[in-house]
């Protein structure tokens, strides 16, 4: 086959034609090359959408793990708040759970399940998440989410605040910890910068900006409240890593905040910040800014034909 | 009013007995006269794309001048020092003398932060305009004999460049610049055989480096580049003059004399404009538009990072190699041979340089031409020539956009490990494209545009064989009128020419 | 072809007929050919291009005052912004530059409108000069006169060159280090892990589903060898080789913070709340996005570095501190020629 394919090639190379011979010879260098390259990278790296993935159920149970679907499988938990840390109040009156009830059965039953239980390969079971998750997900309008299998995003929130209350009330009745608050007011910018930093700045972005991993892309941070920040640090949505009270305490987690909404209005103390986004708008304004109007400068100056 | 008047006039003649004494004294002492003499009936050709390198050259003028300020102010020690300053962010934090002398220039030496910033902006002016001027200096032939030393000197420029800027902003000892200077060592290792030699030459052991690396850095950036940059601009320059400037064919123009505006007093009024204007558009710049702002950023530690990390424009060409490559890393016996930064930061652009250097010769061969040239080509009359150019500058702008791109996944959501897939392919396949469309253009455009450059009344005619002529093209005037015999003394088979 | 009084441009002519003919032989050359001739260049005899035109322009000469006197108030202004605000770059920025920039106007305005406009033609001169190449071609040949073995003394010198080239380069290599090992580390047996401020960990202290940075007590923290990525995987997501099964007390693993690709600080860590739906637990490193799964012993699943991330074997000692239990199994860092890739 091999052997045909390269009569084949000697062929087209060689016949008469416009086009001439060398030309043809670097077209079929280069798509040979490229041809060779595409089946190396394939080969290189094991390619699935899904990378990491735990082996199959069987597998599982042979390891004499828990199926991860299952409640009380160890997961990335939401964290409770420590003894004297900040909480937002749960709202807990009967009233608001059966509306929310009603709510849930409507809008979120269809993946999560009517008991809370979740649904295989859909979507996670909530019992015990708590207020938490519920509070970030709805009025980040990230859920509900239409595809289970995209990325859940920031959206204008499907719910009104008392329908969200609502959820959140039926939700935490399931059990789990209070939702997690902090207070800008009390943290530390310097503080905040340097947590920011180690923690945070790898995925989001020095100024919170927002950035790219493989497998999801990460939100910028310009619209978070500080209920909001405080309950992703401490849960971890989606693909987030979360932080538990002893890597970020009360205090640090203020400083977060402060620093998340003091990105919004960064130092710019150089003029026009172009987005803080870094050496890329600065290339841009270079060349399509300052070079531009130096061509053009030069066209006025200089003659246009010869 | 009057009384301005009569003062301006007694200013004309102060100054018209200064610039003869000046005249005078230069003759009496260096002999000077003829050499200025012949600077000031100098003739510049004026065609605008020429002023392109005056810009780069101003640039550097910038450059050098913001940079003594700065040089003045910045300390190049990596002795790690506690944060007292003004800016509220990082007091308390850990960091090198170099990055906290950066923050006083900032923050508290009065018109640092114009200066810091205007030096930046030039730079990367500086190395666009470069750019520019090596395209105009491509695609119009400029390169060829006897210029193509003076291309030589102009790519090592060029490379000197973009190192000098590289250099620069990694002095700060920044975040993202700390980065930058990691994946620099990780190049530097990956050369073959010599690779952690080179490496520990470089930062004075490991990385992040002794504790000399930042004044030998500096060294680099203030004096050792500059000099020798200094020194081919002067080259650069002299050949210039020497063998004077190329200028498109027109209307008195030949390869034997140059057609434009003698040095004084309109060509150097208008260079001195120029200059001005640069400086103009660099100030108002440094003044207007933030760039690096290295406060936010925060000091480095090795163990740190940052997600949408970019080095400088210009060498933004080898982030997108270094992220194109798939994981090549070659082994014998379970030993890395090249690693695989290799590929994308030394093999990448030791190609491109290799090509660009090596062009005049290449195309010398290829179409036998050894003569001088000193009249330009207009890019659509050298089809393949331009093609070929726009292809290999499609192939580094391709591979530059994948490497900065990532914002713009961020924006579309578009799955950044199918981009990468995508690219790897179409990096190939897009020149190729590209070649064939500025082909097709070119000849597209040498047909059907009257040429305006070569003004030329009359017919090309072909002797037909039926002893007949046809007209093969005609100027617009020539159109209307019966084809006629070529004037006599033309041989047969060169009717076209005259 | 019509001639003139200049005396090289009959060989120019004869030189481009040959150029031309050249032109005729070979692929590229013929796709150069391929395209139309252009048109011809017009006859010497055209319009002369030289003019002088003195403008004499009141308006202009008035505008070019008007924007000097304009530079010179910005440029005061320069001095006063400085003195009032000297850290606020906008202000100066618009002083100076406003300055320069009417500067400018003024002698670009000067350059075209004011001062006498002129074309003129100037003569290149004959930079080859045939006679000078000859005499020094000539000066140098008599240097080699009555010589007769070249070719014996140019093979030798050849060798000799070689030799010495190769004799002068050796010395290189003393300057780096030894090879293997390039990176010191300061993890040995028993150092115990610390964070950024020099806390000790707990086993307890590491949960599952986040990212915790690692650094060695007492050693050098800005070492490339001494970054850690610490974090725990519940049984499902293990999987490691089986030299390295016990490297991870409790699923805590440890990896070097240093990507193996360029030697940027890995810092993006994703971990599902969801697995179906999502990818699991993985190291990406923001600079190239090589992406390594700790679950498997630090193996790449996208992007360019060409090794496993190392990986740190972990002990937990009496008082429930996280300690080193060795060495990485591989070396750290970017990759460099010969540095050896475990199998395990």
């Amino acid at each position: 086959m091999i052997a045909r394919a390269g009569a084949l090639a000697a062929g087209w190379l060689t016949r008469p034609g416009r086009t001439p011979r060398s030309l043809r010879l670097a077209l079929a260098i280069l798509s040979g090359t490229g041809a060779l390259l595409l089946i190396a990278n394939s080969q290189a790296q094991s390619v699935g959408v899904l990378e990491g993935a735990p082996a199959t159920r069987g597998a599982l149970a042979a390891q004499g793990g828990p199926p991860t679907d299952s409640p009380t499988a160890p997961r990335k938990s939401p964290i409770a708040p420590a003894p004297g840390e900040e909480v937002a109040p749960t709202p807990t009156s009967p009233a608001l759970i059966a509306e929310g009830r009603t709510l849930f059965d409507t809008g979120c039953s269809s993946c999560h399940g009517m008991a809370l239980q979740g649904r295989k390969d859909v979507a996670p079971s909530l019992v015990g998440v708590g207020a938490g998750p519920a509070d970030f997900y709805l009025s980040t309008g990230r859920m509900p989410l239409e595809n289970p299998r995209e990325e859940p995003l920031r959206a204008p929130s499907h719910y009104s605040t008392r329908q969200i209350e609502a959820l959140v009330a039926f939700v935490a009745s399931f059990g789990g910890p209070p939702a997690p608050d902090a207070d800008p007011a009390k943290g530390d910018l310097a503080l905040g910068l340097h947590d920011f930093t180690l923690n945070c700045a790898g995925c989001h972005q020095i100024v919170a900006r927002g950035g790219l991993t493989v497998g999801a892309a990460v939100p910028d941070l310009q619209s978070a409240t500080p209920r909001e920040i405080a309950e992703a640090v401490r849960m971890g949505p989606y693909l987030m890593p979360h932080f538990s009270t002893q890597q970020l305490d009360q205090h640090a987690l203020d400083s977060v905040a402060r620093y998340v909404l003091w990105t919004r209005h960064p130092s710019n103390k150089g003029g026009w910040g172009i987005y803080n986004l870094g050496p890329i708008p600065e290339g841009i304004v270079a060349w399509f800014l300052l070079l531009l109007t130096l061509v053009l400068l030069a066209r006025l100056i200089g003659e246009r034909t010869a | 009013m009057l009384a301005t008047r009569a003062g301006a006039g007694v200013i004309w003649r102060v100054l018209d007995r200064r610039a003869r004494r000046l005249a005078r004294h230069s003759e009496e002492r260096m002999g000077a006269n003829s050499a200025l003499k012949w600077m000031l009936r100098y003739v510049f050709p004026d065609h605008w794309s020429f002023l392109l390198g005056e810009i780069a050259l101003y640039s550097f003028v910038v450059l050098v001048g913001t940079g003594v300020f700065l040089a003045l102010y910045y300390v190049p020690s990596d002795a790690q020092v506690i944060y007292h300053g003004p800016y509220e962010l990082l007091r308390g934090e850990q960091m090198s003398e170099a990055y906290s002398s950066v923050l006083n220039i900032t923050f508290s030496v009065p018109a640092g932060l114009l200066m810091r910033q205007v030096h930046h902006w030039a730079a990367d002016v500086f190395v666009a305009s470069i750019v520019l001027h090596l395209c105009r200096v491509f695609f119009t032939g400029a390169y060829r004999k006897p210029r193509d030393l003076n291309y030589m000197v102009g790519l090592t420029m060029l490379m000197l460049a973009i190192l000098e800027g590289f250099a620069g902003y990694s002095l700060v000892d920044d975040l993202l610049s700390g980065m930058g200077l990691a994946i620099a060592y990780a190049v530097a290792l990956s050369i073959p055989f010599v690779g952690a030699q080179i490496g520990y030459l470089v930062w004075d052991g490991e990385f992040p480096g002794g504790s000399d690396f930042f004044a030998r850095l500096e060294i680099l950036h203030v004096f050792l580049i500059p000099a020798a940059l200094a020194l081919l601009i002067a080259m650069h320059l002299a050949t210039i003059m020497r063998q004077h400037h190329t200028q498109f064919p027109g209307p008195g123009r030949r390869e034997r004399n140059v057609v434009g505006t003698p040095m004084w007093p309109a060509y150097a009024l208008r260079s001195i404009g120029l200059f001005l204007g640069v400086a103009a558009v660099l100030f108002l710049a440094g003044g207007l538009i933030q760039i690096n702002p290295i406060w936010q950023w925060g000091p480095y530690h090795p163990y740190l990072s940052e997600n949408g990390a970019q080095p400088d424009w210009y060498i933004g060409w080898l982030i997108g190699a270094l992220r194109l490559m798939p994981n090549w890393e070659p082994t014998i016996a379970g030993h890395t041979i090249v690693p695989n930064p290799f590929w994308g930061g030394a093999a990448f652009p030791g190609v491109v340089f290799t090509v660009m250097y090596a062009w005049p010769a290449i195309e010398r061969r290829v179409t036998g031409d050894h003569r001088r040239h000193d009249l330009l080509d207009r890019p659509r009359d050298r089809p393949v020539r331009t093609a070929i150019g726009a292809a290999f500058l499609s192939w580094v702008v391709i591979i530059f956009a994948v490497g900065s791109t990532d914002r713009l996944f961020f924006r579309l959501h578009i799955s950044y490990q199918e981009q990468i897939h995508f690219w790897r392919a179409g990096v190939w396949v897009l020149p190729i494209v590209v070649f064939f469309a500025t082909r097709h253009a070119c000849r597209a455009l040498q047909r059907s545009d009257a040429h305006p450059l070569r003004e030329w009344q009359g017919q090309l005619v072909a002797r037909s064989a039926d002893g007949g002529f046809e007209v093969l093209a005609a100027s617009p005037e020539g159109r209307a009128t019966e084809p006629q015999a070529p004037p006599l003394g033309t041989a047969p088979g060169h009717e076209s020419e005259r | 072809m019509s001639t003139d009084d200049h005396p090289g441009r009959g060989r120019l002519a004869r030189l481009a007929a040959l150029g031309g003919r050249l032109l005729a032989a070979g692929a590229l050359r013929s796709a150069l050919r391929r395209s139309p001739t252009p048109p011809p260049l017009p006859p010497q005899d055209a319009e002369d291009p030289r003019k002088r035109e003195v403008p004499a322009n009141r308006r202009a000469e008035t505008a070019v005052a008007v924007l000097l006197a304009l530079a010179a108030v910005f440029g005061f202004g320069f001095t006063a912004a400085y003195v009032l605000d000297g850290t606020n770059p906008q202000f100066l920025g618009i002083a100076i530059g406003g300055a320069l920039a009417l500067l400018s106007a003024a002698c670009v305005t000067a350059g075209k409108l004011v001062v006498p406009q002129e074309t003129a033609v100037e003569e290149r001169g004959l930079l080859y000069e045939e006679q000078q190449t000859e005499a020094t071609i000539d000066l140098i040949e008599q240097g080699g006169e009555g010589i007769s073995r070249r070719a014996l003394i140019g093979g030798a010198a050849g060798l000799a060159g070689a030799g010495m080239l190769t004799a002068l380069a050796t010395p290189l290599a003393s300057l780096g280090p030894d090879l293997p090992g390039i990176h010191t580390t300061p993890w040995r047996r028993g150092v115990r892990l610390v964070d950024d401020e020099g806390n000790p960990y707990s086993a307890s202290d590491i949960v599952i589903g986040s990212l915790f940075t690692a650094l060695p007590e007492h050693g050098d923290t800005e070492a490339l060898g001494a970054g850690l990525l610490v974090v725990k995987l519940p049984p499902e997501y293990l999987h490691l080789p089986a030299a390295r099964r016990g490297w991870a007390p409790q699923g805590i693993l440890a990896y070097s913070k240093i990507c193996t690709h360029a030697a940027c600080a890995i810092s993006l860590y994703r971990y599902p709340t969801y697995q179906p739906t999502s990818n699991g637990p993985a190291f990406t490193c923001p600079c190239h996005y090589s992406t390594f799964l700790p679950g498997e012993g630090g193996r790449v699943v996208f992007g360019p570095a060409g090794r496993a991330l190392p990986q740190l074997p972990l002990m937990v000692d009496d008082e429930g501190i996280l300690r080193a239990a060795g060495p990485f199994h591989e070396d750290v860092g970017p990759s460099w020629f010969s540095v050896r890739r475990s199998q395990s």
